[in-house]
């Protein structure tokens, strides 16, 4: 059973370091093999958190170059500085590692009036990744940001020096690659605008998934199921704005033998779903992490054939794959929670 | 011996626990255990081991003889492959309790989840027993081969038991407490008669059940107990091509 997955939300919207989900995701290093780990903070940037941050992954300083160039198209750049990192053995074959925080420019804003800001750099990040040229954007959102590479979770949080960051909210994940390369664009969590995405399993249902979402203007290039679960979410909930409720029961919808026992009324909605978004359904073994900053929403496939274990003690809100995770960072006599298949698990952030 | 088990890998806590035993040891206590795989794994000794804290996954997998009590949770794989020996869990354990299980008991307090006693087996008096005092997830005695599980459900403001009860059955007994609506189980799988000899059996685990945990065994007593089978011993026989 390999991959872990993790996840702390404070729904206060009290910040705490990232040294935290480090010692959580780093209890359960025997479920990863060294070739993916990652973490998304939400809160982190205060001071910019109107503008959107991206981090950016670069093969060579020439793809930087044309890079920003055709950033600055679109963007003011108000800021653009290397990522910071510490030099540890464990991480190696590190590539450009740099961040921006970035406005969209007034004219282009009036150029694309049909468009929203989020639509604009969604854009953006679609060409730069789809370009095939050695630049990816790995995470896009306002005041968060993903923090990923080749290695074990623990020592690419190192490497990172989250401990010096703080957020309200952090998800992490340690891989075990097994049917896609371990590359630093392929580990988790990933992320587009506000969202990010952890995930354990494999969805059988991606080829479906990734000419749907292509029909939508995703670009799928990371060489990964998982991405295709993340832009779900971004077309459901952000272009759909469908309720989070809905979305999930989209993506993990009953069974055909649980919907026969519904009510009347309950048939109709959960038929209507799987017909009209059968191509957003997700199969195949999964545990998923997502959040937006908003929330924190975790689930299993439907018929559990991934773990997940939930707490709950004072503000914040556990997820994890084994409850040891969860004991390391806050000590729980009773109350673990276990989840059934399919079923969300999800802290919410209550000042905003 | 007792074990501090603070930040020790399962490793070097295995280590410990075999040389305690071929030093002689015949009890051990483990502290502060959090998360340690493999627990015992493969031991073979009548050695007693008492757990304090969250044991990890494939606690007592393969192993003959030693007794195991935890007192807290256990995760998920306990008791995988067991040959012969006992874990009593103080607590809940997550999915596939006792997968392959071949021999020895189980005895869990609260709840386990999905898959409890996937594919567990017997032969001749190689017999493996689970008793579960909470409740379970889906896929309970999923492909079980062999053996008893007893499901108590002794909170009853929790739904004892998912869907898809004994799928894939082909040997074994199932007893449940209470009424089983049909549309939980399995296709392979149905009630038949509880006689006086399952009666036996199920206050025979009981009786030593409620005195691991030291519950009121009078409660129970006359409780209604389902027993469940597997309609068919080979239910994929025509499947596979000769």
């Amino acid at each position: 059973m390999g991959c872990s997955i993790a996840g702390i939300i404070d729904e206060s919207g009290k910040r705490f370091s990232g040294e935290e989900i480090i010692r959580s995701i780093k209890k359960m290093f025997l479920r990863a093999n060294g070739l993916g780990g990652g973490f998304a903070g939400y809160g982190i940037y205060p001071e910019n958190k109107d503008d959107f941050c991206f981090h950016v992954i670069y093969n060579s300083e020439k793809v930087k170059e044309d890079t920003e160039n055709f950033l600055r198209h679109d963007f003011n750049i108000l800021k653009s500085e290397p990522i910071p990192t510490r030099s540890i053995e464990e991480i190696i074959n590190r590539p450009l590692l740099w961040r921006y925080f970035l406005k969209v420019k007034q004219e282009v804003r009036k150029r694309f009036y049909e468009m929203t800001e989020e639509d604009i750099v969604m854009r953006s990040v679609m060409k730069i990744n789809d370009a095939s040229a050695g630049a990816f954007i790995i995470s896009s959102g306002k005041n968060m940001g993903i923090f990923k590479g080749v290695g074990y979770a623990s020592d690419i949080g190192r490497f990172f020096r989250l401990e010096e960051y703080s957020g309200y909210c952090w998800i992490a994940h340690d891989r075990f690659p097994t049917n896609t390369p371990g590359w630093w664009g392929g580990a988790h969590p990933f992320g587009l605008l506000n969202f990010s995405l952890v995930h354990n399993g494999e969805i059988s249902s991606y080829g479906i998934n990734k000419r749907y979402l292509e029909e939508f203007g995703y670009k799928l290039t990371l060489r990964t199921d998982s991405e295709a679960i993340l832009y779900l979410f971004d077309l459901l909930l952000r272009k759909h704005n469908l309720p989070i409720n809905i979305v999930h029961k989209i993506l993990c919808p009953p069974l055909w033998s649980e919907i026969e026992k519904m009510t009347q009324k309950e048939q109709d909605l959960y038929r209507t779903l799987r017909i009209v978004y059968s191509n957003a359904l997700i199969n195949g073994p999964s545990a998923i992490i997502v959040s937006d900053g908003k929330i924190m929403f975790g689930f299993s496939d439907r018929i559990k054939l991934r773990p997940l274990v939930a707490a709950r003690k004072g503000t914040k809100f556990y997820l994890a794959s084994e409850e040891c995770a969860i004991q390391e960072v806050c000590s729980i006599s009773s109350g673990i929670h276990f989840p059934k298949a399919g079923e969300p698990a999800i802290g919410y952030l209550n000042n905003k | 011996m007792i074990i501090n088990s603070k930040n020790m890998t399962h490793r070097m806590l295995n280590e410990k626990i075999r040389s305690g035993v071929r030093n002689g040891d015949r009890k051990i206590i483990l502290k502060n255990i959090n998360g340690q795989r493999y627990i015992a794994s493969g031991l073979k000794s009548e050695v007693n081991i008492k757990i304090n804290g969250t044991a990890g996954n494939d606690l007592g997998s393969f192993m003959s003889g030693p007794k195991i009590t935890v007192y807290g949770n256990a995760q998920d794989c306990i008791a995988n492959t067991m040959n012969a020996g006992k874990i009593v869990i103080h607590g809940s354990v997550g999915d596939v309790l006792g997968y392959g299980m071949r021999g020895g008991k189980v005895f869990v307090r609260d709840d386990a989840g999905y898959r409890v006693g996937i594919h567990m087996k017997s032969y001749k008096e190689m017999i493996p027993i689970i008793v579960i005092g909470g409740s379970v997830g889906d896929f309970f005695a999923e492909y079980m081969a062999g053996g008893i599980i007893i499901l108590l459900g002794l909170d009853d403001t929790k739904e004892i038991v998912g869907d898809f009860i004994g799928t894939g059955m082909h040997g074994g007994t199932v007893y449940i407490r209470g009424n089983i609506n049909k549309n939980r189980l399995g296709r392979e799988v149905d009630s038949v008669e509880f006689d006086d000899n399952d009666k036996k059996i199920v206050n025979e685990y009981l009786t030593e059940f409620c005195r691991d945990f030291n519950l009121n065994q009078k409660n129970l007593v006359n409780q209604k107990f389902t027993k469940f089978k597997a309609l068919n011993s080979r239910p994929y026989g025509t499947i596979y091509a000769y």
